[in-house]
């Protein structure tokens, strides 16, 4: 790589600082404010950000719209499931590394398969795959637990160092976990911005631009998107693993495709041509199902229209929308001081 | 033996429903490029308003009125395609087809909460037009008679849709827009029009599928979502927009369920899934796919 280029990234990753540091700070004293109803939504809300946030390397990024990414969140959480139940692992750390490794494996099988697809198929194909899952979480119950699940109890973090027994141990867990999450959301957001700037994630872009003359220069498609499959699948697989504890059960529905769906939803909601439209969209996505599912029993309908509305209105998302606005904003300001 | 003749039976029973809703899906994909994820929750509108009318309006009205009224569901299904076609789809056109799938997929959370909304929670059947209809002995078995109807419709629209798309002026003109839809626009067609008609027949068979499968079995929330999987796996073996590849396909995935449900049952759907995965890898546009 040339010098410039290693400049651009440095320049790149300082203004990932400029703007994230804020934003960690807000994040870091939300316990404090906040009650801790709401630190448990943004707990979720930061889950689920991690796995758009994977999500969206493969269709912001590379192109692909997998339809099928709760196979990989689902594989995660049950990995975590079985390690507990099943091998009596109590560190959250061990549970975490299993999951992440079990969802490596299941998506680097599944997307050998899906990469020789794009459009449409490959969004068939990731969502019969991760069927495939479903069914059999669905089935053999005697082994996943059926609809009933698998319970995980709140595993102790940092090698023991904090655990949770004894009195007030919920609202200890609560905010603990939070920080605890809030840690892998960081670094993974660090993470996948060094991934997308790297020469590897500039590649995916280009497939994704042009395929034709990505391939004329020599770029091995295929294999890029297959790696690009694999740390997608990786990510989901991380944010499924530490959602378990926080939900405490594991079951089928997050294995079932409309679950699929509504990782699909928050990037959009949040707007999947921006780097932070995944994470933007999956924090409110979360806040806004919350709130309807406490308010109506039709909340499927409304979030239904959300997305009808947001398709045909605003296809950029929250983050799309905004950056229009205040591009708006700056042009009005130019033309008043150019008159 | 008569087990054996029985789950025949049910496959072909099976297949009928599964080709309604497989071939409307494989319409509407093939003329439109449209991959509609709301579907199957059509199907189970369809199957709800036919419950729904035959158990209120229907009563203790004779045999005949009852059957005459169970289309009631494919007729309210198509309405609705009429109605979404225009507003929701058709915006959608010139943008890339994942924003299609994100309205179709929006559309499905909407038509499952207002058929809770309409319907209620609890499963709503049109069994009386089944009870009534008796059965048939087979050997030592009875076989439903309402089953051999089903058959029997799902034969004829199969036919009756061949006879629509090769043989009618109007499929002339849903063959010529999915081959060349700028061309045909070119030649004068009205591409608008082709596009909503057949938008609108694809959504009559998903509530036709609906509509006779709800006398046998009741219409619960969620049966659409189940069902669009299995519709999709039936069009991924076949291939997508071919008319002779949902039946094959239909028939491929009854019977292989009803095989695996007699002897594996766990892994009855998962083989399902694996065939339609394994389909895609070596045909990837299916058994009778156009190659693209």
């Amino acid at each position: 790589m040339t010098a410039g280029g290693k400049r651009n990234r440095t320049g790149s990753f300082v203004r990932l600082l400029l703007v994230g540091g804020p934003v960690a700070l807000i994040l870091l004293l939300v316990p404090e404010v906040a009650d801790p109803y709401q630190t448990q939504l943004l707990t979720y809300g930061l889950v689920f950000a991690i796995a758009a946030l994977g999500f969206n390397l493969l269709l912001g990024y590379t192109g692909l719209l997998s339809f099928g990414h709760s196979a990989y969140f689902g594989m995660g959480a049950y990995t975590v499931g079985f390690l507990v139940r099943d091998l009596g692992v109590v560190s959250m750390e061990a549970a975490i590394a299993g999951g992440v490794v079990g969802s490596m494996l299941v998506s680097a099988l599944f997307g050998y398969v899906c990469v020789r697809h794009t459009r449409i198929f490959f969004a068939v194909l990731t969502l019969a795959l991760s069927q495939v899952l479903w069914s059999l979480a669905f089935k053999f119950f005697w082994i996943t637990g059926g609809t009933d699940g698998i319970r995980v109890p709140q595993l102790a973090l940092l090698g023991g160092l904090i655990d949770f027994s004894g009195n007030g141990a919920y609202l200890r867990f609560i905010i603990s976990y939070y920080y605890y999450v809030l840690a892998f959301f960081l670094v993974s957001v660090a993470v996948m911005w060094l991934i997308v700037q790297s020469p590897f994630g500039k590649t995916l872009q280009s497939i994704r631009d042009n395929e034709t003359r990505a391939r004329f220069l020599g770029i091995e498609i295929r294999r890029y998107r297959w790696v690009a499959f694999v740390i997608s699948g990786t990510f989901t697989g991380l944010a499924g693993a530490l959602w378990v504890p926080l939900n405490g059960l594991t079951t089928p529905d997050i294995l079932w495709w409309p679950f699929s769906g509504e990782i699909v939803f928050m990037s959009v909601l949040g707007g999947f041509r921006s780097f932070a439209g995944p994470l933007v969209g999956a924090v409110v996505f979360n806040f806004l199902k919350a709130y309807a599912v406490a308010s109506t029993e039709y909340w499927q309908m409304l979030l239904g229209i959300v997305l009808i509305a947001l398709v045909l209105a605003l296809p950029g998302g929250i983050v799309g929308g905004l950056a229009k606005l205040s591009l708006r904003i700056r042009v009005r300001k130019n033309d008043e001081a150019m008159t | 033996m008569d087990i054996f003749i029985i789950q025949v039976l049910n496959s072909f029973f099976y297949a009928s429903v599964l080709f309604l809703l497989a071939a409307g899906l494989s319409l509407i994909f093939g003329v439109m490029g449209i991959v509609n994820l709301a579907h199957g929750s059509l199907y189970a509108l369809g199957a709800y308003v036919t419950a729904w009318t035959v158990t209120s309006i229907g009563g203790d009205l004779p045999l005949v009125v009852l059957l005459l009224l169970l289309p009631a569901g494919a007729v309210a299904v198509a309405a609705v395609g009429l109605v979404m076609e225009p507003t929701l789809i058709r915006p959608l056109y010139k943008r890339p087809e994942e924003y299609q799938l994100l309205v179709t997929f929006g559309l499905l959370l909407v038509l499952e909460d207002v058929m809770r909304l309409l319907f209620g929670g609890t499963p709503l059947s049109a069994g009386t037009v089944m009870d009534k209809l008796g059965s048939v002995p087979i050997r030592s078995l009875y076989y439903p008679t309402y089953n051999f109807l089903v058959i029997v419709i799902g034969a004829l629209a199969a036919l009756c849709l061949w006879f629509f798309i090769y043989r009618t002026r109007f499929g002339v003109l849903l063959r010529a827009t999915s081959q060349d839809m700028r061309m045909a626009s070119a030649l004068g067609l009205n591409i608008g029009r082709v596009y909503i008609q057949a938008f609108g027949l694809g959504c009559f068979m998903a509530g036709l599928g609906g509509a006779i499968v709800v006398p046998s079995q009741a219409a619960v929330l969620g049966m659409g979502i189940d069902n669009l999987v299995l519709a999709f796996v039936v069009v991924v073996i076949g291939g997508l927009g071919s008319l002779k590849g949902a039946l094959i396909g239909a028939l491929v995935v009854s019977f292989v369920r009803t095989i695996m449900v007699q002897f594996f049952p766990e892994i009855e759907l998962a083989v399902l899934y694996l065939i339609a995965a394994g389909v895609l890898l070596v045909r990837p546009t299916g058994l009778f796919g156009k190659p693209s």
